[in-house]
């Protein structure tokens, strides 16, 4: 027995969380919000989101083979890289533009700081970003639901969003409050049914992965600045489309909680998500686009490591 | 705070037993904090059980005694459970276990005054046995007026029953001992803090209305003081810190740098305690004490009456057959104890327990990158952010890890306990502190 004891650092007894588990789950909690995706736009869903996946592995594999890095695709972190990006895609784009999206999003998104938690940007909204600043035209071609333009029916009739609806100052006519839940209406793959997001989000709550400070912090924001600053006057605004429009749902819940690129103390989560809040509604009512869910992340994601510096926990006995 | 899985069930409600004396004990010089003593005895010379055989001239130190009568064969360096080697006083044992001339028995306990009491916790040789090792004669002696007595007995390491089957077995020799205490330090409140996976020890201590008094009967002004409040805590890891027993009783933290006698709090263990019961009713000094052995390698988990200076071999042997040869021997809990690179190490005054890990249970995980969760943060009893500290650690940046506290951490492991990264953040703390002090 002697010399054969493993001596090594207290503690000697680990809990069964990892990080590949809590990838995974997160992946799990996903799975609603794509099937609708599919159910709404069709097959063109599922290969968009199939190419997104699939390219940000490879990516991931050639990278690490080039550099003599540790393989970790198996982690689940470029499986939910490629996920979060397609979802983030309109369903019937060019076959090349997740491909490229996903390997943006894991070379210049995550792998030149390090890899996995080293990365300053949520890797996904990283690609998204690129795609949207390089190919403006097909990010912004937004299919129908499929079902109001028959099923398999991949030619791009492309329609706006209901945020670009309210942004041009019109009133949402044909859609109702429910459709905009259930995702009757167009826009990205994954963003669209508010009803599955939720789903997916209380699975998250319930394991204890994400907690309110920030995603609730940054949809009332939202919903609170467009109910104040509406097209008719102060006070006058749709806030409740503003939050079930856009990407406002999914970001809240699935990009902006996520742990590497937002602060570290639930005090400074709740000012990244306030900040998220006013980023999204200032690009929303005044700026150059409709959408500002993925800018106000990616610029909080910047900010993260100042919330940090001025958010520290307090020390025992210290005041 | 986390609720750990427990693994107590094994030596719950198991009755102590004493081991049987070994054919050698290896008796450290240095089992407290402070400094090591010097042998007073040589090779070659009889000891009887109960012998002062160690001692030295210091400000902060415990002699130590005997725990068994015989022949001093050696004092040789030898492997020791907390720091590596230590210079070890090896006797040979005569079965006889001829008592102590020394030691008379003592009467009229009452009449003692706390001087009294404490000069006789000095020549017993008690330190803390939590684990700590601080010398109790010279912690019941606080520059300052105290006004609370804490026992601490929340015991919230998994495994270990030690503690509980002591209070469950010896309720009323307890109570005399916390009425010493009290006595000692002057407290007109005394608490004991017991986790509420403890509800036989729990009952025994609130029932005991008629006990109560025990407590108190050296006392003067018995009418004046308030009854022994019993506090039941929620079994979360580490509610038996120091710092987190206070908060939670007295609801103050114990400003940064500062001492509980700062707040006129003194925390007191509770195995110290009984021993301080042995020591001045039976006028036995600390050669003995109760350790659990425990682990999925036995067959039969026990708490044992073990004497100090017994390797732990002995004990495993005891407990035995063993199932599995173990991979990884802890002494103490799982969460703060020691992993042993050898089992002839000896049980000294702070070992509190023995586990035996198998393979599969010792096999560590590869280490991550931190993913920045913030679980560590939450789960800090003194408020630290772990994972800042390990970065910095890691980067040799050591002014960095003080200006995040790391003289702060309380070593208690939660942060690595909950890392999903599988992150060495306690180990990487222990280094800036090692660097820093």
């Amino acid at each position: 027995m002697q010399n054969k004891l493993i001596v090594s650092s207290s503690p000697h007894i680990h809990t069964r969380e990892s990080t590949r588990r809590i990838m995974w789950l997160v992946i799990i909690s996903l799975i609603p919000a794509g099937l609708s995706g599919i159910y709404i736009f069709g097959l063109s869903a599922l290969r968009t989101i199939m190419l997104g996946i699939t390219s940000a592995l490879i990516s991931e594999l050639l990278l690490q083979i080039l550099f003599k890095r540790k393989n970790t695709i198996l982690d689940g972190s470029a499986f939910l890289t490629g996920l979060l990006l397609s979802y983030n895609l309109p369903a019937n784009t060019p076959f090349w533009l997740p491909i490229a999206g996903s390997f943006f999003a894991i070379a210049i998104g995550k792998f030149v700081f390090g890899g996995l938690g080293q990365n300053i940007f949520n890797p996904a909204l990283a690609g998204r970003a690129f795609l949207v600043a390089s190919w403006p035209k097909y990010m912004t071609a937004f299919t129908l639901p499929a079902y109001a333009k028959g099923w398999l029916n991949y030619d791009a009739i492309t329609q706006a969003t209901p945020l670009a609806l309210i942004k041009k100052g019109k009133a949402l006519i044909d859609t109702t409050y429910l459709d905009l839940f259930l995702g009757n209406k167009s826009g990205c793959i994954g963003e669209v049914c508010i009803l599955a997001l939720i789903l997916g989000a209380a699975f998250l709550f319930l394991k204890g992965y994400i907690s309110w400070h920030i995603p609730f912090p940054y949809i009332i924001t939202v919903g609170l600045l467009a109910y104040i600053f509406g097209p008719k006057g102060y006070f006058s605004g749709d806030w409740l489309s503003h939050i079930l429009s856009g990407g406002l749902i999914l970001g809240a819940f699935f990009m902006a909680t996520d742990y590497v690129t937002s602060p570290l103390t639930r005090k400074g989560q709740v000012f990244f998500g306030i900040g998220c809040g006013l980023i999204t509604i200032v690009i929303r009512l005044w700026g150059g686009t409709s959408e500002g869910v993925c800018y106000s992340i990616l610029m909080m994601n910047a900010a993260a490591p100042i919330i940090d510096r001025y958010t520290k926990s307090r020390i025992y006995g210290t005041r | 705070m986390v609720r750990l899985k427990e693994f107590k069930d094994n030596t719950k409600n198991v009755l102590i037993q004493p081991a049987p004396s070994s054919s050698k004990v290896y008796i450290p010089l240095s089992q407290h904090i402070g400094k090591p003593c010097a042998a007073l005895v040589k090779i070659g010379e009889e000891v009887t059980l109960g012998q002062k055989i160690a001692n030295v001239q210091a400000q902060v130190y415990a002699p130590i005694h005997s725990s068994i009568s015989g022949k001093v064969v050696d004092i040789q360096n030898w492997p020791h459970p907390a720091i590596g080697r230590c210079k070890t006083i090896v006797i040979e044992n005569n079965f006889k276990d001829s008592p102590s001339t020394i030691h008379q028995p003592l009467s009229s306990q009452d009449q003692l005054t706390s001087q009294q009491i404490r000069d006789i916790i000095f020549e017993a040789g008690i330190v803390g046995m939590g684990g700590a090792g601080f010398p109790t004669h010279i912690k019941l002696n606080p520059p300052k007026q105290i006004d609370t007595l804490i026992i601490n007995a929340a015991e919230c390491e998994p495994f270990l029953t030690a503690d509980s089957s002591l209070m469950v077995e010896k309720t009323q020799e307890i109570l005399l001992g916390i009425g010493l205490t009290a006595k000692c330090v002057g407290a007109k409140n005394v608490y004991i803090a017991i986790e509420d996976n403890k509800p036989e020890a729990i009952k025994k201590f609130q029932s005991v209305s008629g006990l109560r008094s025990a407590v108190y009967e050296h006392q003067p002004n018995t009418k004046n003081q308030k009854p022994l409040n019993t506090i039941v805590l929620k079994s979360r890891y580490p509610q038996g810190s120091e710092k987190q027993l206070i908060k939670n009783i007295s609801g103050k933290e114990i400003p940064r740098n500062k001492l509980p006698f700062d707040l006129g709090v003194v925390v007191q263990n509770i195995a110290t305690v009984f021993a301080i019961y042995e020591a001045v009713y039976l006028n036995k000094p600390l050669y003995e004490r109760v350790i659990t052995v425990t682990g999925s390698c036995l067959t039969n988990p026990k708490n044992v009456l073990a004497r100090i200076g017994t390797p732990i071999k002995d004990l495993i042997d005891f407990c035995a057959p063993v199932k599995e040869k173990p991979a990884k021997i802890i002494i103490g809990g799982p969460m703060m104890g020691i992993a042993q690179y050898t089992d002839t190490v000896p049980v000294i005054k702070t070992t509190t327990g023995i586990i035996l890990f198998n393979a599969k249970e010792a096999s560590g995980q590869e280490e991550d990158f931190c993913i920045r969760c913030g679980e560590c943060i939450r789960e800090c009893p003194v408020g630290l952010m772990p994972c800042l500290i390990n970065l910095a650690s890691e980067k040799q940046l050591w002014e960095q890890t003080k200006v995040n506290g790391a003289l702060d951490c309380v070593e208690c492991g939660i942060c690595s306990y909950v890392c999903p990264a599988n992150r060495n953040l306690v180990q990487s703390i222990k280094r800036a502190k090692k660097k820093l002090l």
